[in-house]
């Protein structure tokens, strides 16, 4: 049966796990679908994420829109892959108790509809065609395994301390430029769980931008040549670089390049650096580079090896001999090809595209997506990100102690979750609040206006 | 020059008032500056019944030659010299106070013409926000900024010292994109970034807290989407009072005239080809498998096969034959010998004969009804069991495909004839497939399946 199928079926799938009595003394590492029932039973923030979805419009103003959040797609993958779209909740004990009952492996946020996402089907049978996207947050999807060819020490989903930086310094010129660019400022950044981030964009703005505008900000962001399949190669042309690009390479890409990847991914040891010497279109500098680099294969000084040709490769490249801009440009190409985030452009083009919820569980991994604070993503660590595991023995410690809902203050995820109601949904609310008095007393004065007329 | 337009010279009345309004005509060209009018309201011009035709048909000269040269994927630069050329060698007018009547005048028509269907109104939005575009491009500063005023777009200039404060980025911003740099003396506009997005997506503006600062030269690209949602918003307006009011109050006199201008085809007249004239029977055969385009190809096979056509085919297929030149004896007897064979020869004679003289102007009213041009059949609506139509429109990708394939097409010029239909550029895949067979080009573009098959023949006879 095609997934699609099982989708409009959903209820027949849908099966409680087994109730089982066995001790959870001795938790195994990886992830398992019994804890999971006690991580959304007395861990997950359901409320938080109800407050956060419904843009204030769970609110008694006069001006709230109470469909709102009956509107968005909520979708479920449960056990077996089973998938469920276009789930609906019209009230936070709705959405709790639809997680609770459905326990999914993973839950994905999609777009707010024109109408109730779950009765599609009745709106499309009475004729008009009017379930369309209206709203979405603004969302970016960056995975470290689109970084295969600027990293050495891991390949694919894995991840370690010397390569997770890579990431680091994609939140820092993405959320620079969401803010000082494009004037964003309720953003989350959250852990994927395994290999990446996610960033939603939530300020009234940017859930309403349209496709083209979405698609706009993805090229703003490109700076890569061709395809996905040639991520590596960055041109950058023209006599100058754009504000955006030289603020992004001056005050972090350089830096980064320079002090740490250089060594960390020893990029011009002797069986590497050939790699960057392909970058430079000029044949007479690369055999004078690689002339020096293979007689001279110990620095004396003392200094990292890499530090010392990476320094020889700039002296070459920028002294006053070259005249062509080409070839000058050519190592701020090198390190953008390394540094500059990868995104997946995709995500971040069409309205309709699914991403995972914060605060879910890997199942891969059983870590928690937990919210990275971009004002100190230096200090995120994946490697120590609270695992189902570690939260249940965690439950079991404080678990009878404490009442009911306050369970998550004395776990490890209680840095996660404070993080994200007071950085995140408190001046978010704010600023809904305010949107929603504007847009009414819009409306007040414009019906006035209509009397007088 | 268009035999089917000439509806009007039985009406040689006075003149007629186009739309009733109270307000002026608010063109910037008031005050002698700009020579484009934003069209804002129905000008209270009189006009001839004539020129409300003929001003519209110019005007549709250049939209149709916009959207071929759009289809053609031609570059910035190469739209600009074409609008300007279809401009001047169609909306030209002897008396030069009155151009801009004639651009105004006809706009109003075509937003009558065009304000039917949804589908017509995205055409004519596209085709009119391309014109006003390149247009606006020849015009000079001054020009444009009296056009945003009237536009109402409320930016403020970006202020001496705010500019100071941003030169450097502006500067960096006019050197990445190889523009000269800013002096104190250079105009920015700030606008909210969404206005701009294409400035924005290939970073040829500076972006700060939302604000996007555009030098006067890049101006249009937050003036089109402004023209654009008036235009569009105004084309609803127009049909509503189309359907609740002008259709049944003008039905005597503008409703023929505008209901015939949106399928209209402006090339030459197809009616009778004595160029190549007189087809006979026994040839028909061959010369449908050399030099027809493939909706009429289908036509064909598909009468060979059912011994019956629908409609929609009859006509669509009959008048084809009828403009290469099947007399009317040898049509009687080419269909009958099919139809015969489905619903007998007694049948035939009663029931289907009729429409066949009657598409010779032997029956009925007796006029001589033409061929169909490629936007009719293009606009057509077959349904099931239906054959006419144009293919690139109507068929699947797979019938497409096969059908292209049996035409003899290769896979690689199929592969462009495929993106083409996809990308909704009908004539342009049937272009594509004309040059395919023929291995020659066809610069002048399908418009009339009669003018590709004249173009067939001539290219055979070339070959002999
Ligand atoms: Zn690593």
């Amino acid at each position: 049966m095609t997934k699609e199928a099982q989708n409009e079926r959903d209820d027949m799938l849908v099966d409680d796990p087994e109730p089982q009595d066995e001790q959870i003394d001795d938790i195994p590492d990886e992830f398992n679908p019994n804890y999971l029932k006690v991580y959304y039973g007395r861990l997950f923030p359901h409320a938080d994420m109800f407050k956060w979805l419904s843009y204030g419009n769970d609110g008694k103003h006069p001006a709230c829109d109470q469909s709102y959040i009956g509107r968005r797609e909520f979708s479920f993958t449960l056990d077996n892959d089973i998938y469920l779209r276009f789930q609906s909740f019209n009230c936070a004990s709705e959405l709790e108790n639809g997680i609770k009952d459905k326990c999914p492996f993973k839950i994905d946020i999609g777009p707010v509809y024109s109408v109730d996402p779950s009765k599609r089907l009745a709106y499309a049978q009475s004729g008009d065609n009017i379930f369309t996207p209206v709203e979405r947050e603004l969302v970016f999807d960056i995975d470290i395994s689109d970084y295969d060819d600027a990293r050495y020490c891991c390949s694919g989903a894995d991840v370690c301390l010397d390569c997770w930086p890579l990431m680091t310094i994609a939140i820092k010129v993405i959320d620079t430029s969401l803010r000082d660019d494009f004037g964003f400022n309720n953003i989350l950044w959250v852990y994927s769980g395994r290999r990446g981030v996610h960033c939603w964009v939530c300020d009234g703005k940017a859930r309403r931008l349209n496709n083209e505008q979405r698609g706009a900000i993805a090229d703003y962001f490109r700076v890569y040549k061709g395809n996905t399949n040639s991520k590596s190669k960055v041109s950058l042309v023209g006599s100058a670089l754009h504000p955006f690009l030289v603020r992004s390479y001056s005050d972090v890409l350089r830096d980064f390049f320079e002090k740490k990847l250089l060594c960390s991914q020893q990029l011009l040891s002797d069986e590497r650096y050939e790699k960057i010497l392909e970058m430079i279109p000029d044949e007479s500098i690369t055999s004078e580079l690689r002339g020096k680099w293979q007689d001279n294969r110990r620095s004396s000084s003392g200094k990292d090896v890499n530090v010392v040709r990476w320094e020889q490769l700039k002296q070459l490249l920028q002294s006053g001999k070259q005249k062509a801009t080409g070839i000058r440009r050519c190592v701020e190409e090198i390190v953008f090809s390394f540094t500059y985030p990868r995104l997946d452009m995709e995500v971040s083009k069409h309205m309709n595209h699914l991403l995972k919820a914060p605060f879910c569980i890997h199942p891969k991994t059983g870590r928690v997506c937990v919210p990275i604070d971009p004002d100190v993503c230096d200090e995120f660590d994946p490697t120590n990100v609270p695992t189902l595991s570690k939260l249940l023995r965690e439950i079991n410690t404080v678990g009878l102690q404490v009442e009911g809902d306050k369970v998550w203050e004395r776990t490890s995820m209680g840095k996660s979750i404070r993080y994200f109601r007071g950085s995140f949904l408190q001046p978010l609310m704010k600023s809904c609040k305010e949107e929603i008095e504007e847009s009414y007393s819009a409306k007040v004065q414009q019906s006035k206006n209509s009397l007088t007329w | 020059m268009c035999k089917q337009l000439n509806i009007t010279k039985t009406f040689r009345v006075s003149k007629i008032t186009l739309v009733r309004s109270q307000k002026k005509p608010s063109s910037a060209s008031a005050d002698g500056v700009s020579t484009i009018p934003l069209y804002r309201s129905a000008p209270t011009l009189e006009v001839r019944l004539e020129d409300f035709e003929r001003f519209a048909v110019d005007r549709l000269l250049v939209l149709r030659g916009i959207s071929d040269g759009l289809a053609r994927g031609k570059k910035p630069d190469e739209m600009e010299k074409l609008v300007s050329d279809l401009w001047k060698a169609n909306m030209r007018h002897p008396n030069t106070s009155e151009i801009i009547d004639k651009d105004i005048i006809s706009h109003f028509v075509l937003r009558l013409v065009y304000c039917r269907t949804e589908e017509l109104r995205k055409w004519f939005l596209s085709m009119e926000s391309t014109l006003f575009r390149y247009r606006f491009r020849l015009e000079t500063s001054d020009v444009h900024r009296a056009l945003m005023t009237e536009l109402g777009i409320p930016y403020k200039s970006v202020t001496n010292a705010e500019f100071e404060g941003l030169k450097e980025k502006l500067s960096q911003v006019a050197r990445s994109i190889g523009q000269q740099l800013p002096t104190s003396d250079t105009v920015y506009y700030k606008v909210p970034w969404e206005e701009v997005s294409e400035l924005v997506g290939s970073r040829r503006v500076f972006i700060k807290k939302g604000y996007a600062y555009v030098a006067l030269n890049q101006v249009v690209s937050f003036v089109i989407p402004h023209f654009r949602s008036h235009l569009s918003k105004a084309l609803v307006l127009t049909n509503r009072k189309w359907t609740s009011m002008i259709r049944e109050q003008e039905k005597d006199r503008l409703t023929p005239i505008v209901e015939a201008l949106s399928t209209s085809y402006l090339g030459p007249d197809y009616t009778q080809d004595k160029e190549f004239g007189e087809i006979s029977l026994k040839d028909i055969d061959q010369v449908a498998r050399s030099s027809f385009p493939l909706c009429m190809r289908h036509l064909f096979d598909s009468l060979r096969e059912d011994h019956h056509l629908k409609h929609g085919g009859r006509m669509q297929l009959g008048l084809f034959l009828k403009g290469v030149g099947l007399k009317l004896d040898d049509a009687l007897a080419f269909w009958k010998a099919e139809f015969s064979q489905k619903v007998g020869a007694e049948r035939f004679d009663k029931e289907y004969a009729y429409g066949i003289r009657h598409n010779f102007g032997k029956e009925g009213k007796r006029t001589d009804y033409t061929p169909f041009s490629c936007q009719k059949i293009i606009l057509s609506t077959p349904g099931v069991g239906d054959h006419h139509g144009c293919p690139y429109r109507h068929f699947s990708e797979e019938n497409l495909r096969a059908a292209l394939g049996k035409m003899g097409v290769g896979s690689r010029e199929l592969e462009q004839v495929v993106e083409k239909a996809k990308g909704r550029h009908y004539q342009l895949a049937c272009t594509l497939t004309f040059e395919a067979i023929h291995g020659a080009s066809c610069d002048s573009g399908i418009n009339h399946p009669n003018q590709y098959f004249k173009a067939s023949q001539n290219i055979l006879k070339e070959k002999k």
